[in-house]
């Protein structure tokens, strides 16, 4: 009986739905954030790529049916497990903090660099990097003589 | 009244600097923020000594947040293991902003030292909330307050060079990265076993034995740390960062940072997956173990091509951490003490290094690299002593600190892994001194470009330069402080499975 197994597969696929999503969107953080060269572009991945843990945490959290946590003289409710909603209150506040501070960095990158591009920017530097040496063996020759 | 003090010393150690931060960013005086950030690192070293003489006695202090009792609420633990970073982070702490008083404001725009100094005082209390912690979720939040705090840190370095921005940028998003994989790691267990307690963790997942989630965790969560530590391949970040931040901030990084996360290694592997003996002993051997010898070699070999000097010394870090994830690979209560040692060793002799190379660039005023220091040991001879007997400790010659943890080292090596493993280790220490020889002769023997630049060498910088290389030699005569509180570290963590 083939198809009840598959069928059985399907639901249990169904079932980690969630998982699911939680993945694909960690991995299309996680490539944004290695794949693009422009820096805006690498904070939203790292955004996405944080939100998909936080998805994940909530998903551990909830149970089929379960309701808020909240006293209701009934000892018999299932309720959600509160605990991990709180820690991801604490890793939204990291996250946000960490997206400031970086979109804090590419406007200062911006105003000194004229560009938010990876490889302008390294050929900018590349360029710094040449004249300095150039300076040096100035020096150098002139020390010589 | 001190008995108070004494039974709250864990979680003041962490307050202490976190509230400082808020007060010196409101100061608009640069001297009196200074002042109390020393005021506040003194405290904060006193009150790490407190604790060490505690744990010598007690052997553990456990320290419920808020009275809430250990399993449920959070938890800060100071045992034989945990106060070794504790002293490391707080003592160097201490003398770096000692050191950072003159400084700081050739580097820094006048407007923004006292910003700077809230920035160091938190990433402070991010590194010692850090080592303090017993709870794997709060770990993550001091985790993510260290680093923030140290890429802005970075970033202001941009007033000398522009490319702190995009180091202190790249430094950011690898973190960021690491620190959330950590987190899922954290997760993972979470769902397996329900706490988050360290202690509990241990115990809960003793029951568990062939869970794929466990397996996953355990890779998320050493992958996690591993890129905060800087282990070889996920080293990236560190060169750039230490090279173009302020330099009294790469002091600072460069002694603590990565001791902190290399702590929360050992902890991870040996004492919260220690009833997972396999997984373990597989990652031990077969990762950890090869990518500590690539990262001896490539550090060393990077470092000997290197001109520019901060950048250098940041390559010879990936090195020394090589050998700390080396001694802890190897796994027996010997080599575990070792790394310690190395541990303790190396924030000594790399903090003297970044100092003694900072107070000359404070008098040559531009990027020092091998060109520039010609001919300077024969003006600035104290700092020129301090960086010669700190670079004889980095590369292990007798009556230094860095002979004792290269000798414990090699002991330990061969006595669990053979002869080959030692050899390499002597071998990639000989080749460190190709890279420290050219610095001295650079300094010494080459004739001077700077003969217009007539340096009086001033007390206020090296002071604490002369403190730290006096901690080299004294270390290297009398090692039994840090050993003996090495072996207990090792003894502790080991001990727990028996």
């Amino acid at each position: 009986m083939n198809w009840i197994k598959g069928n059985e597969m399907i639901s249990s696929a169904m079932g980690i739905w969630n998982y699911w999503i939680v993945f694909i969107l960690m991995m299309i953080g996680l490539f944004i954030v290695i794949g693009r060269k422009n820096f805006l572009k690498k904070i939203v991945g790292l955004a996405i790529f944080q939100t998909s843990v936080f998805l994940l945490y909530i998903t551990f959290g909830k149970i089929t049916g379960g309701t808020a946590p909240i006293l209701t003289g009934s000892a018999s409710s299932i309720y959600s497990n509160p605990l991990p909603h709180v820690l991801i209150l604490t890793a939204i506040v990291v996250g946000v903090a960490t997206t400031a501070l970086g979109l804090a960095l590419v406007v200062r990158i911006n105003s000194t660099y004229g560009s938010i591009e990876e490889d302008d920017i390294s050929a900018q530097d590349l360029v710094d990097y040449h004249d300095q040496n150039q300076i040096f063996e100035k020096i150098n020759t002139k020390l010589n003589k | 009244m001190i008995d108070i003090i004494i039974s709250h010393s864990p979680i003041l150690i962490v307050i202490c600097p976190l509230m400082m931060s808020l007060i010196v960013v409101l100061i608009p005086n640069n001297y009196l923020s200074w002042l109390i950030t020393l005021v506040t690192t003194f405290i904060t070293f006193l009150i790490s000594i407190l604790l060490y003489q505690e744990v010598q006695n007690h052997s553990l202090i456990s320290y419920a947040l808020g009275n809430w009792a250990p399993p449920l609420g959070i938890e800060y633990v100071i045992d034989h293991v945990s106060i070794i970073p504790l002293i490391i982070i707080s003592g160097i702490g201490f003398l770096a902003t000692v050191f950072a008083y003159k400084i700081m404001p050739s580097e820094i725009d006048k407007n923004s030292i006292s910003k700077t100094y809230s920035l160091w005082l938190l990433a402070i209390a991010g590194l010692i909330g850090l080592v303090t912690t017993g709870d794997a979720f709060n770990l993550f939040v001091f985790l993510e307050i260290s680093s923030l705090a140290s890429v802005a840190l970075v970033a202001m370095g941009a007033k000398k060079d522009r490319q702190a921005l995009v180091a202190a940028y790249n430094y950011l998003i690898i973190g960021a990265v690491g620190a959330t994989l950590y987190v899922i790691g954290v997760g993972l267990l979470y769902a397996i076993t329900g706490t988050l307690n360290m202690a509990d963790l241990t115990e809960r997942l003793a029951d568990i034995k062939n869970n794929r989630a466990l397996t996953a965790g355990f890779g998320f969560m050493v992958v996690g740390i591993m890129v905060k530590a800087a282990i070889f391949p996920l080293h990236i970040w560190l060169p750039r960062a230490y090279a173009y931040a302020p330099s009294a901030v790469s002091i600072l990084l460069a002694a603590t940072a990565t001791k902190a996360s290399l702590y929360i290694l050992a902890r991870i592997l040996f004492s919260i997956f220690l009833p997972s003996y396999d997984l373990i002993n597989y990652t031990l051997t077969y990762i950890i173990l090869p990518l500590s010898i690539v990262a001896m070699f490539a550090g060393t070999i990077m470092a000997i091509y290197e001109k520019d000097i901060k950048r250098l010394l940041a390559h010879s870090s990936v090195a020394q951490i090589g050998y700390i994830t080396l001694a802890f690979s190897i796994g027996t209560k010997a080599s575990i003490a070792s790394g310690f040692i190395h541990m303790a060793n190396h924030a000594l002799i790399k903090g003297g290094l970044f100092m003694a190379i900072t107070s000359m660039g404070y008098y040559l005023q531009k990027r020092i690299t091998i060109h520039s220091l010609s001919g300077l040991g024969k003006t600035m001879p104290i700092t020129f002593f301090c960086f010669v007997v700190c670079s004889l400790s980095l590369a292990g010659l007798p009556l230094t600190a860095g002979f004792i943890s290269k000798l414990y080292l090699i002991k330990a090596s061969i006595s669990s892994e053979g002869l080959w493993l030692a050899f390499l280790i002597l071998f990639s220490s000989a080749l460190s001194l190709i890279y420290l020889w050219k610095m001295i002769e650079a300094l010494w023997l080459n004739p001077s470009h700077n003969q217009a630049i007539k340096v009086k060498e001033s007390p206020v910088i090296y002071t604490s330069l002369l403190l730290i290389t006096f901690l080299n030699i004294y270390f290297g005569l009398d090692a039994s402080l840090i050993v003996n509180s090495s072996y207990n570290a090792s003894n502790l963590l080991l001990g727990i499975s028996k």
